[in-house]
């Protein structure tokens, strides 16, 4: 299943990823041939399978709803690239620069 | 005979009676990496001080007769990807280069209660992305046997450490083969347990449902040792078996009678080297001289474990990489920079009246989210989160994901079928032996189809196990696949030191 350069550009946005010029180019048929290696899949029929993602198939695994001890914030800022002993300092989310 | 050339069983005794203290050790085993580490590069973290001062602590403990970890004055060597608080911990990537974790995997705050040493961090494939250790974004490691060659990945640093005896025992992590194949091709004994065996609290993810750590030693004791140490339910890992951890160091020595060993006809083909095949075609002779019968069966969903498997573990990791964006710890561009040519672009782009390209110009933070990534990732890992994200997108995800879960799910149902007929499956672990560094970087489907022995135990969440069986007519190390069913960790232990009790493989060490 082969893949187009725009399709490549579109998911590097959805993956936050930024490719130059030659490596969308590397990608796009990387991925190319990936992709044509997995339609393999397509020979098996799984009509009657049910998805199967976790080895233990266990289901609502739960503790009690206890208030214990937790990251100090310090701790939790300590590798911040940026930080003002409060919170994580990001560029502005909303509009402008 | 020098301290390294002992089993770990062979030291714990020596330092339980007194023999040699916990400094000579490790002091022992630093003299050797000292020598031979330049040619091997297995480490990104050494610090002999600290390992050294710790020793120095037990020896204190124990003359003033101090209760001690069952582990204790043993040296450790951890793969890269366990969260060690405090400690340099970066999946060889820059993306983590001066990332210090604020706590201990469980796995390492195991390690440290049993008051084993921890002598040094080990090199991986970044992010665990890779069956070579090329991946690291710091330099490769050098397979112990003959440095030209690979140690294989992406545990290579840990297998590379315990083959040239740097320490020994390593712990490293499997999710497609990570533990298996290095350990095939250094020469070593690696364990990858039943998922949920061993807690996953503070192991760096790559693939959720796939990770499992596990042991690196020379022996199955030595394997055994390890992994009682560090395996058992964790409330904190909420995908942990609650299941009691059976005594491995007491009962690995016990034969097992009447072992039905299975034959994977799916695995004798095309792509398998004809020395890999001769060396474990000679391997179950010998389970048949020790009383084992052999039966031929079939895992007919085999030729699709590595598209389900690349499939399934590039989703997950693209999910759980999605993290590292620069905003709470790890690299982060250069935001300055990156604003004065933002401004830069917006102002060419409104001047030359094109709308619709100012309109998409990404926002500040989604550039320093794409920059962050791009920047600090390597190629691989860049490529198996596209991968990843591709084929988790709206239109795709039946076609893809879906798909391959329900593939993984035939896959796993072939192994349950066959355990109804066998105690363990023998086989390849990989297809070759190593092959040179560099040999293989082009061509990253190729690199894939290596693992295509080891994944199927990791979709379906069974162990397997890796030990010596041979060697090549190049001198370097093939490795035997042994998988048992969910759980089975002891009999796999128990069917390896049988054949270890009869075969010296395992004793041969590389001619550094």
């Amino acid at each position: 299943m082969k893949i187009s350069q725009a399709e490549v550009e579109k998911v590097a946005l959805l993956a936050r990823l930024l490719l130059s010029q030659q490596e969308l180019e590397a990608m796009t048929s990387q991925l190319g041939a990936i992709l044509d290696y997995v339609d393999l899949l397509k020979e098996v029929n799984t009509d009657q399978v049910e998805p199967f993602s976790h080895p233990l198939e266990l289901r609502n695994v739960f503790r009690p709803d206890q208030v214990g001890p937790s990251l100090d914030r310090q701790e939790a800022l300590r590798n911040a690239p940026q930080h003002d002993g409060q919170c994580y300092l990001v560029p502005a989310v909303l509009g402008e620069l | 005979m020098s301290l390294v050339n002992y089993t770990a069983c062979e030291l714990l005794r020596g330092l339980q009676s007194g023999q040699q203290t916990a400094v000579e050790t490790v002091r022992a085993f630093l003299e050797r990496i000292d020598r031979y580490e330049p040619r091997v590069r297995a480490f990104l973290y050494l610090d002999a001080q600290a390992a050294l001062e710790q020793a120095e602590q037990i020896d204190r403990r124990r003359r003033k007769g101090d209760r001690l970890g069952r582990l204790a004055g043993l040296p450790v060597a951890v793969k890269d990807l366990l969260c060690a608080k405090d400690q340099p911990t970066t999946c060889a990537s820059r993306m983590l280069e001066t990332f210090r974790p604020p706590y201990d995997a469980t796995t390492i705050a195991r390690l440290k209660a049993a008051d084993a040493v921890i002598i040094g961090r080990t090199n991986m494939d970044e992010f665990a992305m890779g069956a070579s250790t090329e991946n690291s974004a710091f330099f490769p490691t050098h397979n112990p046997w003959n440095t030209d060659y690979i140690p294989g990945g992406s545990s290579g640093g840990s297998a590379a450490c315990v083959a040239a005896r740097f320490a020994p025992l390593a712990l490293g992590s499997d999710t497609g083969g990570s533990i298996r194949s290095p350990s095939a091709l250094c020469g070593v004994t690696g364990l990858k347990p039943s998922y949920g065996r061993v807690s996953r609290l503070g192991l760096i993810a790559f693939a959720s449902s796939l990770d499992q750590v596990g042991p690196i030693a020379q022996t199955a004791e030595d394997a055994a040792l390890l992994l009682e140490a560090v395996a058992g339910y964790d409330p904190q890992d909420s995908t942990s078996a609650d299941i009691p951890v059976p005594p491995y160091s007491q009962t690995v020595r016990q034969p097992l009678q009447e072992l039905r060993v299975g034959l994977v006809r799916e695995h004798y083909g095309p792509g398998l080297d004809g020395e890999v095949e001769a060396a474990v075609r000679e391997a179950v002779r010998v389970f048949q001289s020790l009383g084992a019968t052999v039966k031929e069966i079939s895992l007919p969903h085999s030729k699709y474990a590595v598209a389900t498997y690349y499939i399934v573990s590039s989703c997950e990791a693209s999910s759980n990489l999605a993290r590292y964006d620069g905003v709470h710890y790890g690299y982060r561009t250069n935001v300055e920079q990156m604003i004065t040519e933002l401004e830069q672009k917006r102002k060419a782009l409104a001047a030359s009246g094109a709308d619709a390209p100012l309109h998409e110009l990404d926002s500040a933070l989604v550039s320093m989210y794409r920059r962050t990534r791009s920047e600090a990732f390597g190629p691989e890992v860049k490529r198996r989160i596209m991968l990843g994200t591709y084929a988790l997108s709206a239109g795709y995800y039946d076609a893809y994901y879906k798909k391959a879960s329900k593939v993984r799910r035939l896959i796993r149902d072939d192994y349950q079928q066959a355990f109804q007929q066998v105690d363990v499956i023998a086989g390849p672990v990989t297809p070759t032996p190593a092959f040179k560094l560099g040999e293989r970087l082009g061509d990253p489907l190729a690199m894939y189809l290596f693992d295509m022995y080891t994944v199927g135990a990791n979709l379906a969440g069974f162990p397997g196990m890796s030990i010596p069986c041979g060697f090549s007519s190049k001198g370097l190390p093939i490795g035997l696949h042994l998988q048992g069913p969910p759980f089975a960790e002891e009999q796999l232990l128990r069917a390896a030191f049988m054949f270890q009790s009869v075969t010296d493989w395992h004793r041969r060490q590389p001619p550094l």
